[in-house]
């Protein structure tokens, strides 16, 4: 590690990459699919609710979509900070 | 070909395809050994991740644990998917920056400490042990009923097989060998799914005929099913039952403790690069939601399929517009041969209580409804398909859909491969920690390179003997995989990574004091609950609902725990010195991916 104010900036930006993907993984989760269902029970999925169909189906969708969203925005954020392999 | 020739061949041939793996992956260095000389490629690593990770519990009883419960058990499927997301953000790329072979070896060298090193130790054989003995007694299980030999013999061939590849190639042989398992059982898991989606939705993909038409009535296939189970008195298949509390405590755990488990994060020491610990944690949410995904419509779809045997008259129309199956027809008819295989097993049993020669399967505790007026018209005395157990969703399922023998032979291929290939990754762990954090890193720290494989090994063969035989006598605590491995995984080794990566203030004391803590208070809750080491009726207070504190279910308490295990362990550090410079060191170096090629010289 050369030059620890830009390490810091680096992991500033980590942490506040990380707080926005935990932030939409508990949405989806225990928001859409748990404790907001019945907000969004009006909505039908085929013989059920959105949020029914986010319990089994779409929060495990938008994991998958999260963490590769997350490893290349940090790829991307490695190479602006010279901390790329 | 009969059918126990057809399961002899592709179980065979299965095994066949692991040994040769075996033979061609041996490992001749502890690099080999413990991560595979850090050579797999991201994507190869996400389907070892996933065979490593999806155990006989999620391929034979997952899909059951929905199909009965419907919605409130979705905690499972989120759960146990979640935790990748934790891995990938918050340990798996630092962890693999570290570069060193264990989880014990990181927490020992974040928190200077010898005695937490060893507590991470114990944390991960109680967790690991607890789990692999769910292994090796599903091994047993699929063995006896598949091939017609004893339990006990079984496990002894499953044993022979894992030792061959697990004691030869180390990480190496095991990762490749899970590779091929992986695809050995998500074969097997889809395509029984693809054919009864079809049959009863005409869409071949599971995800979408569960939310797709049922076709034989014209109606939407979940409000098929709801009325079905509702007729019979059960409650609705997609309402939301259980206390929201404890539901969101418990996903919680799952994921905590997926996140924490010691033979999921050791998989993600195997990568080359920091870059592709995250993919590839990434590719093994792929394919394990390849079996998630479909898993829900398994269920759903089971339950449709042995409720609609039952009372064949919902098949087309209303639940009653028929009279249901016959105690003739289950005997006799070769379309219900099933029933009579499974009955050999008791894992599936019926009583005609009030001789009317018809079985009525309906929930016999319903208070109110149509279960309730057509018990009294037809004069029952109670529900008479007596057993159902969750495991046969999966592993009857290909045979309650009539699909072909061969389709069966490759479910329990496919068994074999999801019980073997987590055993594996558990022995793998188990075996690292004791030659390398015990006789390495405390017994003789001087030991040779050579000296230090030999005793992996020898570790390795031990623990394949420890769990075998623990697999032929299961002890009490086997059955509590979830509660105790899970709640574990997410008390004490979650939070002590967690804080080693994300705080540099948090120092040994804190660290030690917040382990015991989180492992403590969740061992108590558990057992004040499930009986002192899950000795029955040694409890001292009932396990139901009402009972428990604030309505918190003992498997939901490792949540609990890792707060109790975060709030000791910065109280502590707050009232202690600092972690010293070369620490605070280490953590600005795992925090950056820099530089990590060069840590795989150990």
């Amino acid at each position: 590690m050369s030059d620890r104010t830009s390490s810091n900036a680096y992991w500033q930006a980590n942490l506040r990459i990380i707080y926005i993907c935990l932030a939409i993984w508990a949405l989806v989760s225990y928001g859409f699919a748990i404790v907001l269902r019945p907000l969004i029970a009006s909505i039908p999925v085929g013989g059920a609710d959105l949020g029914f169909w986010f319990a089994q189906q779409g929060s495990i969708l938008i994991f998958i979509v999260l963490i590769f969203w997350y490893a290349a925005r940090m790829n991307k954020l490695d190479a602006e900070h010279g901390v790329d392999e | 070909m009969s059918q126990f020739t057809l399961n002899l061949l592709f179980i065979g041939a299965s095994f066949a395809l692991y040994i040769g793996i075996a033979i061609y992956c041996r490992a001749k260095s502890t690099a080999e050994f413990y991560a595979a000389n850090r050579g797999v490629g991201p994507i190869t690593n996400g389907m070892a991740t996933a065979a490593d990770w999806m155990s006989a519990a999620s391929f034979i009883s997952m899909a059951g644990l929905i199909a009965f419960t419907g919605y409130d058990n979705s905690t499972y499927l989120m759960g146990w998917t979640g935790g990748y997301v934790l891995l990938a953000l918050l340990l798996a790329p630092y962890l693999r920056k570290f570069g060193k072979f264990t989880v014990p070896e990181f927490i020992g060298d974040r928190f200077y400490s010898p005695t937490a090193r060893i507590i991470g130790v114990i944390c991960l054989l109680i967790v690991s042990i607890t789990y692999v003995i769910g292994q090796m007694t599903g091994v047993g299980v699929t063995f006896s009923r598949y091939l017609e030999v004893s339990n006990s013999t079984g496990l002894w061939i499953g044993a022979a097989l894992v030792f061959c590849y697990a004691v030869l190639g180390g990480m190496k042989g095991i990762t490749y060998t899970q590779v091929a398992q992986y695809i050995v059982l998500i074969i097997a898991y889809t395509i029984p799914a693809i054919f009864i989606s079809l049959q009863l939705t005409g869409n071949f993909l599971p995800q979408l005929g569960l939310f797709g038409t049922h076709d034989a009535s014209g109606v939407a296939f979940l409000t098929k099913l709801n009325m079905l189970v509702t007729d019979l008195g059960f409650s609705s298949y997609t309402e939301h039952h259980r206390s929201t509390l404890d539901m969101v405590l418990f996903t919680m755990a799952l994921m905590i403790g997926t996140a924490g488990l010691p033979h999921v994060i050791i998989r993600f020491f195997t990568v080359p690069k920091v870059s592709d610990a995250r993919k590839s944690a990434g590719w093994a949410l792929v394919f394990i939601a390849l079996l998630y995904t479909v898993a829900p419509a398994v269920g759903a779809m089971a339950r449709f399929n042995l409720t609609a045997t039952m009372w064949p008259g919902a098949r087309t129309g209303d639940t009653y517009s028929q009279p249901a199956v016959s105690l003739e027809e289950i005997q006799t008819s070769p379309e219900l041969g099933w029933m009579r295989n499974w009955q050999v097993t008791g894992l599936l049993t019926w009583e005609d209580k009030n001789g009317d020669g018809l079985i009525q399967y309906y929930n016999d505790a319903a208070t109110a409804g149509p279960a309730v007026e057509m018990a009294a018209a037809q004069g029952l005395a109670g529900n008479e398909l007596t057993t159902v157990n969750n495991d046969i969703m999966v592993l009857a399922n290909p045979e309650i859909a009539n699909l072909p023998g061969w389709v069966i032979a490759i479910v329990a291929a496919g068994g074999l491969a999801a019980a073997l290939s987590t055993a594996a990754g558990l022995l793998l762990a188990i075996s690292g920690a004791v030659s390398h954090d015990l006789i390495k890193g405390t017994l003789r720290p001087n030991i040779s390179e050579k000296g230090e494989l030999m005793a992996a090994r020898v570790s390795m063969a031990a623990s394949i003997l420890v769990a075998t035989l623990l697999g032929l006598n299961p002890p009490g605590f086997a059955a509590q995989t979830v509660a105790l491995a899970f709640g574990l995984a997410a008390s004490s080794i979650f939070p002590v990574l967690m804080m080693g990566i994300f705080s540099k203030r948090v120092g040994k004391e804190g660290a030690i004091a917040g382990m015991i803590a989180g492992m403590v208070s969740t061992i108590l809750y558990i057992f004040a609950y499930k009986g002192w080491f899950f000795i029955a009726g040694t409890n001292m207070l009932p396990d139901t609902p009402d009972a428990w504190l604030f309505g918190i279910s003992p498997a939901s308490f490792g949540t609990i725990g890792a707060l109790i295990n975060f709030a000791v362990a910065f109280a502590v550090s707050a009232m202690t010195q600092r972690p010293p410079a070369h620490v605070q060191e280490l953590v600005e170096s795992i925090r950056v991916p820099r530089g990590a090629g060069s840590a795989v010289a150990h």
